[in-house]
């Protein structure tokens, strides 16, 4: 057994006939796409819209991340499990390698084992492969499907909101996106409702050299509250895989949407070979009077991470928070962080980063925090810490603050540390192994933004790091 | 139970220990005293394995299941789990981590290695209140982050708190006395009585003999220039109270 595939035990290759569409990008490509999905022309227009313009935008290189040039042309934009062409009735009469695939990763689906307590919707490569736990969030009205099942089932809801919070001129990859997204999760909690299940997202990417563009969009009706949870990963493969993500998040008067995600995409190797380009625009909108959204993230994953999950905060009072862990070890490049964009009056925001640099990787935290002149009476705390682990990881901080209302009050704390060794020392002379000293004392660094997460999440989390810390470290 | 002979040992290339011998049996109670610089927290620093610390001669043999073995072979991890307790001088901060599962970890590690059943978290807590009692610890300070705002003498407590759990066969006290009051000290050194057995040693690392007043030894050494110059019972202790340390010069 080689040591890379004990360390990334999610790392098979589930073995599936898979349906594709030529590689490379055209309009050709987004019309089959697009037809089928038996899209509405409106769609197709937006995909068509959106790859237009894509072909006068440049890749962006700003974020602290090297990698060899990308080829569009050499990618698949489209694949899916042959098996779910016409898409099951259940997810008990799903193709059983499917179903062994999502048990082994730890995802029961079919009724009988499913997670009691959780919805999930499972993404294989560009398709969902369907829902859990339908008929308990039918009752309260709670929508949760694949975003290709809305726009046929709730078009006027996927079109009054698609593009409003990230539009496809946003960035360069959120433009990609716009033309060729291929599936992701659909929520819609209704006026008052308070969702009786934690709704959580699955994305597998199996299929080789085919880039992943899922779209998430998730709508709070007034006074409705969600907890949404989002996993990952993907097989280990040598070549780069490209995926392109946008989630939108809409909250309106009083409604609260907590996004959770432990992300753990496959790295590459220990020389940095494969691993997939996590760049992801992410972003969420608090359109009503004391909405709330918050963010929370542990992203342990991925040969580079490129993500700023964000808040436009427009309405008054309205509260946008961002928690981070980022784990990076061997040759990952994480360049993470978010933006908090203050508009309405009072509104408030927190940041707690913390990146943990191990090996020869590197961990950059880059956020804005902008309050803008209307904001009267905005408040932001960022908190932003790094630790180092051996000495040849590295570590930035990117804070960007931007205040055009003098009523504000943005307070910035940053720190740099290493492992103690008197920590450690002290730790030691207790019996505790240094392996488990070392997972302590991050636990303990980490604990802020943990203990926002749901606690089977907090759990994985928890364990997951102290995985990738016993492979990076001793 | 511990036999240091001749042993030798540098911090950044400077000889710190000439030679120093020691035996310590099961069930004794040893006090070493000496100057400042004179070598004192070298020697406890080397027992728990600190890895600032070299050892350039000399050997330390520590009975482990009635065979003695090398301690400086031993990771500082594995000494502890064998039984040798070091109670700092400076207790470090741990913020973050919560002294309740900094202590259940310890615990659980020592289990494991002794093959003792570990304990799940509810009978931990009232195993770990049992013993905060001993040295007049007010739970509260269970949850808190290790050692993180505590003052002096609560940390110096919550050593002697983790000495406690952990029962070690060997505990070595670092200057536990400094920086404490007077009632403080009552209480540290009554918990640390509470702990002999005639299966333990405690090695007693200090400057002055006030302590001594409370927990009594049955042989004090006096450790200058880096070598036990002299030893005898408690009543050694009281000489150097009276006369200070400058007549030991001549002997070192």
């Amino acid at each position: 057994m080689s040591t890379e595939s004990r360390e990334y035990k999610h790392g098979f290759v589930t073995d599936i006939e898979t349906e594709k569409i030529r590689k490379g990008l055209g309009e050709d490509v987004i019309r089959i796409i697009s037809a089928k999905k038996n899209e509405p022309d409106w769609l197709l227009a937006y995909r068509l819209k959106a790859y237009k313009h894509w072909l006068t935008m440049k890749e962006p290189h700003w974020a602290r991340a090297d990698y060899k040039p990308i080829n569009y042309e050499d990618l698949y934009y489209y694949a899916a499990p042959k098996s779910v062409k016409e898409k099951p009735k259940s997810l008990d009469d799903l193709d059983p390698e499917l179903l062994r695939t999502f048990e082994k990763l730890g995802i029961p689906l079919t009724e009988q084992k499913r997670i009691s307590g959780v919805a999930i919707d499972a993404v294989f490569d560009s398709v969902s492969l369907g829902t859990t736990h339908k008929e308990t969030l039918d009752k309260v009205g709670v929508v949760f499907c694949s975003i290709s099942e809305a726009v046929q089932k709730y078009p006027e809801l996927v079109k009054k909101y698609l593009g409003t919070v990230v539009p496809h001129t946003d960035n360069f990859f959120a433009a990609l996106n716009a033309a060729v997204f291929s599936d992701g999760s659909f929520c819609y909690i209704p006026k008052g409702v308070k969702c009786p299940l934690d709704l959580s997202t699955y994305f597998r990417i199996n299929a080789q050299e085919t880039g992943q563009f899922e779209r998430t969009l998730l709508i709070a009706e007034e006074g409705s509250y969600v907890n949404y949870l989002e996993g990952c990963t993907a097989p280990q493969r040598d070549e780069n895989q490209l995926h392109a993500a946008v989630v939108e998040l809409v909250a309106l008067d009083r409604a609260e949407i907590r996004y959770s995600t432990v992300q753990n995409w496959y790295t590459g190797d220990r020389e940095g070979r494969g691993g997939i380009f996590n760049f992801v625009t992410k972003r969420g909108k608090c359109l009503g009077k004391d909405s709330k959204i918050s963010w929370t993230q542990v992203e342990a994953g991925s040969a580079i991470t490129w993500k700023y999950p964000s808040c436009i905060l427009q309405g008054e009072n309205s509260v946008g928070a961002f928690y981070s862990v980022a784990l990076t070890h061997d040759k990952m490049q994480a360049d993470t962080g978010t933006k908090m964009v203050h508009i309405g009056k009072n509104t408030k925001s927190t940041i707690i980063s913390k990146g943990i640099s191990t090996g020869g990787s590197v961990n950059s935290y880059r956020g804005l925090v902008k309050i803008m002149p209307t904001a009267t009476g905005a408040r932001n705390f960022s908190q932003c810490d790094s630790m180092l682990v051996g000495d040849q990881s590295g570590a930035n901080t990117f804070p960007y603050i931007e205040v055009k209302n003098n009523s504000a009050v943005v307070e910035h704390e940053a720190s740099t540390s290493r492992i103690s060794e008197d920590q450690l020392f002290y730790l030691q002379s207790r019996g505790i192994s240094q392996e488990e000293a070392i997972s302590l004392l991050v636990n303990g660094f980490c604990k802020d933004v943990f203990k926002q997460l749901p606690l089977e999440f907090s759990v994985e989390a928890v364990k997951l790091i102290e995985m990738k810390l016993e492979n990076s470290i001793g | 139970m511990l036999k240091i002979r001749d042993l030798k040992a540098a911090v950044d290339g400077k000889e710190v220990l000439r030679g120093i011998n020691l035996d310590i049996q099961a069930g004794e109670v040893h006090a070493i005293m000496g100057p400042n610089g004179s070598g004192k927290s070298t020697l406890s620093k080397i027992l728990a394995g600190h890895p600032d610390y070299e050892v350039t001669g000399g050997s330390i043999s520590y009975e482990v299941n009635f065979a003695p073995r090398n301690l400086l072979e031993m990771a500082p991890d594995e000494r502890a789990r064998e039984g040798v307790f070091l109670a700092f001088q400076y207790p470090t901060e741990v913020p973050g981590l919560s002294n309740m599962t900094f202590l259940r970890t310890a615990f659980n590690s020592v289990c494991r290695q002794q093959g003792v059943q570990e304990m799940a978290e509810g009978p931990f807590r009232a195993f770990v209140e049992k013993k905060a009692a001993l040295v007049d610890m007010n739970p509260s300070f269970l949850d808190r982050a290790v050692n993180e705002g505590f003052s002096g003498g609560e940390k110096k407590r919550n050593e002697i708190l983790q000495m406690a759990v952990l029962s070690p066969r060997l505990a070595v006290l670092d200057e536990t006395d400094s920086g404490l009051d007077i009632d403080s000290l009552k209480i540290v050194a009554q918990g640390v009585n509470k702990l002999r057995t005639k299966d333990n040693a405690i090695l007693l690392i200090t400057h002055y003999q006030r302590l001594l007043d409370y927990i009594v030894p049955d042989h004090v050494h006096v450790l200058s220039g880096g070598k036990i110059v002299q030893s005898g019972d408690k009543s050694l202790a009281l000489k150097l109270e009276s006369q200070g340390y400058d007549w030991l010069k001549g002997l070192a």
